[in-house]
């Protein structure tokens, strides 16, 4: 049985081993903020981070997850208390239809907490693999600079210490 | 390696009469001099000779240089070719310009490092060089100096290259072949010319000249193998004319894959010149024979194990797989490789592929760290890369569990280095598909 540590607390997993981890998401454990677009890692929307790496939950056998820190979006902050990721996003009023927007924000959460100097042109990059059919992109890279300004006193101050 | 730098320089010094005199600067010919039509030939030649490919640097103005080129010997940066008369070709005449493609010595006598394969050019007819000429000449001039090259000393002294010549630039031997029709000559000058097909399809001696005595029998370019041609070709369904015509033209072939590393910008060079230059490569191509593997193997099908429609999407093909255990390529490839749906809309059977037949791993782990990104603008098969989520003893176990099933062949030794290595060329890139894109 797969066992795997989902946004902070370790989980046992009952689908089978090869089961995409999208699926043990949203159905065993009712996390619905990842969403199934393409299943076939071309668009984005199914993105969670594994040990700090933004991975496409759709192509993912949950038997990868074994023992590894699964981050969703749910591990951000909640509606009451958002994140500074998900504040950002709220505040730039970036989400169309949203769909494609978890999958952003987790890709985005991977990259600030690896570089959080990360330049408009890395951010740029970085998500291309992730497609909005709304058209929000510059909405979109608005919010992550934003978040990537509200972050940066923090992470300095950490750093500092 | 030692020896062979004292070699080079030994023969270097030994050859002060290979001292090449400057060619007395011109003043910038007008574009508007030029024959369009003569323009327009050359512009398809600068195509097939991949001219663009390495005198373009990512996001740079096209032919103005500055892409570094990895060596085994240091980073040379490709030179602006457009006619700029400060840091470009500008104030080069034909002569010049000749000399440089063919004998590679730049305008002021300077000699040229192989990395620019005058060692192929050399087989340019004074026609095509015209056309060439007119091409880069009617370019927009841009300035950009090349970043300097970074090389150990003695390969900073140019002189060095004298004696590389000396011992390597040998003529092409093109001579008339009374068997071959006209469309072979064409396509044999094209491919071991200006397409130069040899440079990464051949093997390479320690001192970084082809070895002509194998030639074709795969080499290597940017981390990735570029597989042996004709005979000595691992493919494990023979190529044909029309399959080499197909892969050429598109960039993939349902029954060989998808063209990709520096493979991908040859294809797409190719995609844009006449259909006629490219028949007459895949003819030539062709002519190289077939791999003893690939003569023996039967055509597999194309459509393999699951019944069509089936397992049509990788979430939800868990339904079509059976109890597999920690079966990685049950569960994470099978979706697409065993989908029923040939390319480009699927993946090929793993059965076709040269990635996994061929003596090096080291294309098989690329694909699977990083997959085949999407390229800009061009309608092509795609495959999300795995890096991210595999750890290396799973992409180890992959690769090599791929190979048992479908490779043919003995484990691969150096599975274990070629991973290494290729998490070290990802991380140095900072976006995988970035990096191949130029
Ligand atoms: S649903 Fe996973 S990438 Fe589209
Ligand atoms: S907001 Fe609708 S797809 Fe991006």
């Amino acid at each position: 049985m797969t066992s795997m540590i989902l946004n902070g607390e370790r989980r046992a997993v009952r689908a089978a081993a090869e089961t995409p981890l999208l699926y043990v998401l949203r159905e065993e454990f009712g996390l619905n903020a990842a969403k199934f677009g393409c299943g076939l890692g071309q668009c984005g929307a199914c993105t969670v981070v594994i040990d700090g790496e933004a991975v496409f939950s759709c192509i993912t056998p949950v038997m990868l997850a074994e023992n590894r820190q699964v981050t969703t979006l749910e591990g951000l902050g909640t509606a009451e208390a958002p994140g500074p990721l998900q504040r950002a996003f709220i505040d730039a009023q970036a989400a169309q239809c949203g769909y494609c927007i978890p999958g952003m924000m987790m890709r985005a959460h991977a990259l600030l907490a690896r570089d959080p100097d990360a330049s408009d042109a890395a951010i740029r990059a970085e998500l291309e693999p992730h497609l909005c059919r709304c058209g929000t992109h510059m909405r979109i890279l608005r919010a992550i600079r934003l978040a990537a300004d509200a972050m940066r006193p923090r992470s300095t101050a950490e750093a500092g210490r | 390696m030692g020896l062979g730098v004292v070699g080079i320089a030994a023969a270097g010094a030994a050859l002060a009469a290979a001292w090449r005199s400057e060619i007395a600067p011109v003043p910038p010919p007008a574009p508007a001099s030029f024959d369009p039509a003569l323009v327009r030939r050359g512009a398809d030649l600068a195509l097939i000779g991949d001219c663009r490919t390495c005198h373009t640097a990512p996001n740079g103005a096209a032919f103005a240089g500055g892409l570094p080129l990895p060596t085994p010997f240091g980073t040379l940066y490709s030179t602006n070719i457009t006619p700029d008369p400060e840091t470009g070709i500008g104030r080069w005449s034909q002569a010049a310009f000749a000399r440089a493609l063919r004998d590679g010595v730049d305008r002021e006598g300077r000699h040229l490092y192989p990395a620019f394969p005058y060692d192929h050019y050399s087989a340019t007819t004074d026609d095509d060089v015209r056309a060439l000429y007119a091409f880069f000449m009617s370019r927009p001039a841009v300035s950009a100096p090349p970043p300097p090259n970074e090389l150990p000393f003695p390969l900073t002294i140019r002189l060095t290259l004298a004696g590389w010549k000396l011992l390597f630039l040998r003529p092409k031997n093109l001579a008339p072949d009374p068997a071959k029709d006209e469309v072979w000559h064409r396509g044999r000058y094209l491919v071991e010319g200006l397409g130069h097909c040899g440079a990464c399809h051949s093997p390479r001696n320690l001192l970084g000249a082809e070895i002509t005595s194998r030639a074709y029998q795969g080499g290597e370019a940017e981390g990735w193998r570029a597989y042996a041609l004709g005979a000595a070709s691992r493919s494990p369904v023979p190529w044909d004319e029309a399959a080499l015509m197909q892969y050429l033209r598109d960039g993939f072939h349902p029954l060989h894959g998808v063209a990709r590393g520096p493979m991908a910008p040859v294809v797409e060079n190719l995609a844009e010149v006449p259909r006629e230059e490219v028949a007459a490569m895949a003819r030539y191509l062709a002519s190289l024979g077939a791999g003893p593997r690939g003569e023996a193997a039967a055509t597999p099908s194309l459509v393999p194990a699951s019944a069509p429609g089936q397992a049509p999407q990788a979430a939800g093909a868990q339904a079509a797989i059976p109890a597999a255990g920690t079966d990685l390529y049950a569960a994470a490839c099978t979706a697409c490789h065993e989908g029923g749906r040939p390319p480009p809309f699927g993946g090929i059977s793993l059965a076709l592929s040269t990635a996994i037949s061929d003596e090096s791993p080291r294309n098989l782990v690329n694909l699977i760290l990083e997959g085949l990104p999407v390229r800009g603008g061009t309608a092509q098969p795609i495959m999300p890369g795995f890096g991210a989520v595999l750890t290396d003893a799973q992409v180890a176990s992959l690769a090599a569990d791929l190979r048992r099933r479908f490779g043919g062949g003995l484990p691969w030794p150096d599975l274990d280095s070629a991973i290494r290595e290729a998490r070290a060329a990802r991380r140095l890139a900072a976006r995988p598909a970035a990096a191949m894109t130029r």
